[in-house]
């Protein structure tokens, strides 16, 4: 086990070397001078050059690159352009809200999506099924964007129970920290849930059909103990596997997410980075979402182990 | 068995009693507002950006100011006196300034900081490169001596917007002027003080009341008078996207929207909660630039068809919508103002296609299409490109437009390569009119080749007018000048006008005091 992790991480290094090259070439490729951004609208010619050679983005642009990659092999990302902080600190500053946001959207969609997808199963054909099936389509085909500005307008506006956008530190106030959770982490959790209890209706009716489920039922096992004990475990290897995969959905989504109710997070922090052409920022965030993917997938195969005792590493 | 009502109401009932341990509601003079940017710089020298100039208001003040009629007005400054030979100005400062680390305002602040602003703004250098000394007298009294006269000294020192000369402590103004001050260096002696410990980048920025602000006994008017400070707290909150924000302030969670877009005024015109306030009565000014270096824009006969081609109405109409919030406004330098005035273009923006044609036919234009630049993420720059595409099409031009985001135009815009490697002929933006409001201080208006604004006009004839204006201190005869530079734009064409447009306030009925001025300030506003 202890041989596959470490193999495992070390694969991290050729992908993280891949996404830092194809990341930093895509933005100096790309049109965009984060001079002129900083420089203001009414910036002469000449303000602009002097902000460029500031940045350093008249040298080369392997050059530049040395710099970069140099710097963050020891652990240096530079300082953005704009903040004037280093990223690391706006890291720091603002992984709370998207991490909050995150871990809410997936204990929410895993404690719904896979109840509601067993049950699915188990009542194949019924009501409930279809209504379940229905959701999980509108699930997948309503934007985030839409779901977001639907729940403001009933819960914010109409009912005045939830506030429209904001965010207040866990360690500040948790009433508040949780009152602000709410919306986000259900709009959020709407296409995840969708994801996952479609898959865990799938998993769980294939083994439902195996012969040990009918074993089962012949020793007289009662209905919850076949569903949770038996089909459940054994359907739990391709949910899990989704639940690694929607950590991506879960990251692209955060970004809408994060923009729609104002939260201070990684997502929105992207999305300005992006807008102004931040380039030390953009950098880094993709390339700890690149870890952060790699890491939270080999924690799901680590996870197998748990689940079906026949997969070893 | 799962129950979706009994879940629903356990949701409902769990974020009710979240709700019992929110937090408590802001304080009745805290001002909650949502600017039109984030703030990610502090130093308003440093850089044009008109959220930074904005923060620069409540922090540090000025030593003269305009007022609502645009006249120049004493600010800091408790007297001047200018020698019979308009070469010497001398300058008192008013008495219990204090910066908020309540050190004393000194005259060689002042001296320091006008340095600092004159090497970055291009007023300022225009003001410097005439300066011959500037000395302090005393603690509280500097004289400014000048090479040769210039009409300029005092709007220079009290223009409203980017680059606005704010007086910093002298340590601080020592700062390389292409070098931003330092977060821990934001000390002004302003009405307000910046809060750096509550300044979270995307997310928030603080500013609390200078209690030791002595503010002028006259009444505020414009940006000039007393800066009355009403509230303990303003806190700037960053909501990108429009519809929350709208969302926030009819839920009462924010007091007040800087610049709501047009299409959602009427959503907020609607709440009984909310007044929509024009306080800024100049406005902006949308404007079509054109690059001269590159063909058919380099030939001033082809520049001059596009006068023809355009109307205002059209692209108010398609960006703004309710005429309510827009003026048709045939004045370069802005209706309203003491140079407005009409010469020159009474027959030029009224769509004459025919006109338009004559005159490329005229000019020889070859069908060489225009490289339009559109801007696709601002909502109020997007419609304009399509509509300055179309009517040039009705007037004789192939038009090729090339939709980017506003960053990338930004950044294309300083290109001088021809068009076939990644150059441009045109591009459309808006002036905020304070920035504008004569020929010195409108950057477009600048024809000095190289050093002129991207499109790089070049005519000796517009620019012995600008310097001619900046030498004269008579104003009827400043108005003569600015008259011949409009006149002279319809010949040597360097950028068209196109309507000026209000962006108003959305504010909460429970906020008062919002004054009327060209840039946002907080100053006399109060909340019930």
């Amino acid at each position: 086990m202890l041989d596959f992790i470490a193999r495992r991480l070390v694969a991290i290094i050729p992908v993280l070397t891949v996404v830092a090259v194809f990341v930093f070439l895509m933005l100096r490729l790309t049109p965009g001078d984060p001079a002129a951004v900083i420089a203001g609208d009414n910036a002469t010619s000449d303000q602009i050059a002097d902000i460029r050679e500031k940045l350093g983005l008249n040298e080369p642009i392997w050059t530049q690159f040395a710099i970069w990659i140099g710097n963050v092999l020891q652990g240096n990302f530079g300082e953005s352009f704009f903040f004037k902080k280093t990223v690391a600190e706006l890291i720091a500053q603002r992984v709370e809200p998207t991490l909050a946001l995150a871990t809410c959207t997936l204990l929410f969609a895993v404690s719904v999506s896979v109840p509601i997808g067993v049950l699915a199963a188990y009542r194949q054909g019924s009501l409930f099924d279809r209504l379940v099936m229905a959701f999980a389509v509108m699930g997948f085909s309503v934007p985030g964007f839409v779901i977001g500005y639907c729940l403001i307008y009933i819960f914010a506006i109409e009912l005045g129970w939830l506030p429209v956008q904001g965010y207040t530190r866990i360690g500040v106030n948790f009433g508040a920290f949780l009152e602000r959770m709410v919306l986000p982490s259900l709009t959020l959790s709407v296409g995840f849930i969708a994801l996952i209890s479609r898959i865990t209706r799938a998993s769980v009716l294939e083994v439902l059909n195996e012969d040990y489920i009918r074993t089962a039922r012949a020793k007289g096992l009662s209905n919850r103990v076949v569903l949770m004990r038996h089909a459940l475990r054994n359907a739990a290897v391709p949910i899990l596997t989704v639940i690694g995969l929607g950590i991506a959905i879960l990251i692209g989504g955060a970004v809408v997410t994060e923009s729609v109710f104002g939260l201070p997070g990684l997502g929105r922090l992207t999305v300005e980075a992006v807008l102004s052409r931040d380039f030390p920022t953009i950098q880094t965030v993709i390339l700890m979402f690149s870890v952060v993917y790699v890491v939270i997938n080999l924690l799901i195969d680590i996870s197998y182990t748990i689940f079906d005792p026949r997969i070893r590493y | 068995m799962f129950d979706l009502r009994k879940s629903l109401a356990t949701v409902v009932a769990a974020a009710s009693v979240a709700g019992m341990f929110g937090a408590a509601p802001a304080s009745a003079q805290t001002l909650t507002v949502v600017m039109h940017s984030d703030l990610k710089i502090l130093d308003p020298i440093w850089t044009t950006a008109y959220i930074v100039r904005n923060h620069g208001y409540l922090v540090w003040d000025t030593l003269f100011s305009m007022d609502d009629k645009l006249e120049v007005k004493p600010q800091m400054v408790e007297k001047y006196d200018v020698s019979a030979d308009k070469l010497t100005y001398t300058f008192t400062l008013r008495d219990g300034l204090e910066w908020h680390d309540g050190k004393p305002v000194t005259a060689a602040d002042c001296i320091a900081s006008i340095k600092r602003w004159g090497a970055k703004d291009s007023m300022g250098q225009s003001l410097m490169a005439r300066v011959q000394d500037m000395k302090a007298v005393n603690d509280k009294t500097f004289t400014l001596v000048l090479k040769e006269p210039y009409g300029l000294v005092l709007q220079s020192l009290g223009k409203p917007s980017s680059n606005v000369p704010f007086i910093m402590p002298e340590r601080v103004a020592a700062t390389d002027p292409n070098t931003q001050i330092k977060a821990e260096d934001v000390i002004g002696s302003g009405p307000f003080i910046f809060k750096r410990d509550e300044w979270k980048p995307g997310e928030k920025t603080v500013y609390i009341k200078n209690p030791k602000y002595k503010p002028r006994a006259e009444p505020v008017s414009g940006m000039a008078g007393g800066k009355a400070v009403k509230l303990d707290r303003v806190e700037w909150r960053v909501l990108g996207d429009h519809q929350t924000a709208v969302n926030a302030l009819l839920n009462g969670e924010v007091d007040m929207i800087e610049s709501p877009p047009h299409d959602l005024l009427p959503v907020l015109a609607k709440d009984r909660n909310v007044k929509l306030i024009s306080a800024n009565p100049l406005g902006n000014q949308y404007t079509f630039r054109f690059n001269v270096l590159n063909k058919p824009f380099d030939n001033p006969k082809v520049r001059q068809a596009v006068l023809h081609a355009f109307n205002q109405k059209d692209f108010l109409d398609a960006v703004i919508g309710d005429p309510k919030w827009y003026k048709e406004c045939k004045a370069m330098f802005v209706c309203g103002t003491p140079l407005e005035t009409f010469k020159g273009w009474e027959d030029k923006l009224g769509s004459n296609f025919e006109k338009s044609k004559a005159l490329l036919k005229e000019a020889g234009y070859d069908g060489t299409p225009v490289v339009l630049m559109q801007s696709t993420d601002l909502a109020v720059l997007t419609n304009l490109a399509p509509v300055a595409k179309n009517l040039m099409e009705k007037g004789g031009f192939k038009v090729d437009m090339q939709s980017m985001d506003w960053q990338t135009l930004v950044s294309r815009r300083t290109k001088k390569d021809p068009n076939d490697k990644g150059g441009w002929n045109a591009f459309l933006t808006s002036w905020v009119a304070a920035d504008i409001l004569n020929p010195v201080m409108a950057g477009f208006f600048n024809a000095g080749c190289d050093r002129a604004m991207f499109g790089w006009p070049c005519d000796e004839q517009i620019q012995k007018l600008r310097d001619d204006y900046a030498r004269e201190t008579d104003p009827a005869k400043q108005k003569a000048i600015a008259e011949a530079v409009q006149v002279r734009v319809t010949e040597y064409p360097t950028h068209i006008h196109l309507g000026q447009w209000y962006s108003p306030f959305a504010v909460r009925s429970s906020v008062d005091g919002v004054v009327q001025a060209p840039v946002t300030v907080f100053w006399n506003v109060s909340k019930k």
